[in-house]
């Protein structure tokens, strides 16, 4: 069995934010990008499972740019097999839903029956596009896991519900499981592994090579459009109880109750 | 599609979950069209009425006894083509984030979720939400003609019942067991009895100055405890193994958006704060007075947590 791993490159989690002229985007020009968290420990449970023998072989897919090749290039030293890289002029302006139209293509086309996706990238923190991707592969998906085993043609999995309550669910492959943290530690590279993945192949697609629709993607079919962006709001300045602790904290709590009148 | 406006009420234990309350009464002052609920499953819908639902669309079948993403989004379409509703809304739960994306997909219908405000403009519903963590906000416009938000719970402040009653029209939407494709054979009790971090009205979080597993079960807990607060922990401290993955706060944990927020022993760092800025009131303990926590907090002590912290909790229990 092949495993999808779906890889996307963000800016970093400690960037400063800072926004385009139209407010529809933050500027990407010295930004530094990492592989998405999330996307780190969906490529790790794949890994594990390729060394228990569960997998022939483990492929990573991005949607990107060459500029994406670098953290393509990590997740090969990390193990991964080869990759599939998504690139087309026409992507450019993609909603979620455009994006797992390429992906869910790409996927298919390989014949994975297992795909392992970050439970949310942490740039437009939607956490959307691997359920939309199972629904255009026909997959199952079981979404935010921190436990995930496979057995034959079935998994078992755990996840977070409502009210802190977590559930055991299973079903049957092929499905898409998007990753929380908790279901293992990522391995870093290591040197043997960075010089291995310079011989690892990287594919490039095109949206045509892929079958897909040019008209079902890029700017032109997306149903959702993000305007005026902007800095989050301004906290009014706060203030320092000062004096000895005893005092500060009888303040604090009359704060509470009578300004705030959050207690 | 009509200007209808279907809101999705979860319950728990009978009856509708505050979330359901607050969605409902938005969806009314929105004033962008008529409100109608939708129930999956079988629950007593009377409060729906009188929270500004004029009717009340339910999904049932044996099959929805527990959550399935095949069963359930199936309901959802049937819901939403019963009613002619151009826009649906959800709370952003654990079931919104796993069915309606897919719902998305299957439907053509743009999704703009984990929204802090939702507002009419010009009788078309556009989000505001998070992007980056809460570095930044962005509106969500939805070209489609299904429309479907998710918002943040305690976006809105609930305000009492304003009255009414809501007809209950039955929805038939074929499911079976054949639904179920991935079933739930098993559920997890919480380690503690607290609400979810997510819908927390106070939280109390430890940093890495707690030191131990043990402090933090000593300071942290007991005074969320007497708070009627939900735990929490920044990074460095779930990463040391004082308190549990579900239980982060911050950019690769979980969004909070209480209204009292107590941080702990926490410097600030930016994917914390990334986490909890959107808190009403933030309290801030920290040794250093450089921290960055302070430029956020609507009152800071500087002084040692394991000094103030029982002392808080004394000076609470004293009423």
């Amino acid at each position: 069995m092949k495993i999808g791993v779906c890889l996307k490159q963000v800016p970093a989690t400690d960037t400063r934010i800072r926004i385009n002229a139209d407010a529809t985007a933050i500027l990407t020009d010295d930004v530094k990008f990492e592989i998405n968290p999330y996307d780190e420990y969906a490529l790790e449970e794949a890994l594990r499972l390729k060394q228990a023998g569960k997998a022939t072989e483990v492929i990573t897919f991005t949607v990107g740019g060459a500029d994406a090749e670098a953290r393509i290039r990590d997740g090969l030293a990390r193990g991964a097999d080869r990759a599939v890289r998504i690139d087309d002029p026409a992507l450019a302006g993609s909603d979620g839903l455009g994006l797992a139209r390429v992906l869910a293509a790409a996927l298919k086309a390989e014949g994975v029956g297992l795909v392992f996706a970050g439970r949310q990238s942490v740039d437009g923190d939607s956490s959307t596009v691997p359920a939309m991707i199972a629904e255009l592969m026909g997959a199952s998906q079981v979404s935010w896991v921190d436990k995930f085993e496979v057995e034959g043609d079935a998994f078992t999995a755990q996840r977070a519900a409502g009210g802190g309550m977590r559930e055991v669910v299973t079903g049957k492959l092929p499905v898409v499981a998007s990753c929380d943290k908790g279901l293992n530690t990522p391995r870093y590279a290591t040197l043997p592994g960075i010089l291995k993945a310079k011989s690892k192949k990287i594919g490039v697609m095109s949206v045509a090579e892929l079958g897909v629709d040019a008209g079902s993607v890029g700017a032109g079919a997306a149903l959702v459009t993000f305007t005026n962006m902007g800095p989050p709001p301004e906290r009014p300045a706060g203030r320092i109880l000062s004096g000895d602790t005893a005092s500060a904290v009888s303040e604090l709590v009359r704060l509470l109750r009578d300004e705030a009148k959050v207690i | 599609m009509s200007n209808e406006i279907l809101v999705f009420c979860e319950f728990e234990g009978g009856a509708p979950r505050k979330t359901a309350l607050e969605l409902l009464q938005r969806a009314v002052a929105l004033g962008a069209g008529p409100v109608s609920a939708l129930v999956i499953g079988n629950a007593d819908s009377s409060a729906l009425g009188a929270n500004g639902a004029h009717k009340v669309y339910q999904v049932s079948a044996p099959a929805l006894a527990s959550y399935s993403t095949g069963a359930y989004t199936k309901a959802f379409a049937a819901a939403l083509a019963a009613s002619g509703a151009g826009t649906l809304i959800a709370s952003a739960s654990s079931i919104a984030r796993d069915a309606l994306p897919r719902l998305a997909a299957r439907l053509g219908a743009g999704l703009g979720v984990e929204c802090t405000e939702l507002r009419n403009a010009g009788g078309r519903i556009v989000g505001r939400r998070p992007v980056y963590a809460g570095k930044a906000l962005v509106d969500v416009n939805i070209q489609s003609p299904v429309a479907i938000f998710t918002l943040r719970p305690n976006s809105y402040p609930v305000g009492p019942a304003p009255g009414g009653s809501a007809s209950v029209v039955l929805v038939d939407a074929g499911i079976t067991e054949a639904d179920v494709d991935v079933k739930v054979v098993g559920t997890l009790a919480p380690d503690s009895t607290a609400v979810d971090l997510t819908e927390a009205e106070r939280i109390v979080s430890g940093g890495r100055s707690l030191k131990s597993k043990e402090q933090f079960d000593a300071v942290v807990r007991p005074l969320a405890a007497a708070l009627g607060a939900t735990a929490g922990a920044s990074r460095a401290a779930v990463d040391a193994g004082y308190a549990g993955h579900g239980e982060q706060v911050g950019q690769t944990g979980k969004v909070v958006n209480p209204s009292l927020y107590i941080a702990l022993g926490i410097s600030g760092a930016i994917q914390h704060l990334a986490g909890m800025r959107t808190s009403r009131v933030i309290v801030a303990v920290n040794k250093d007075p450089e921290a960055p926590i302070f430029q956020f907090a609507t009152y800071g002590i500087v002084g040692d947590l394991f000094e103030v912290a029982p002392m808080l909790q004394a000076e609470l229990a004293r009423g």
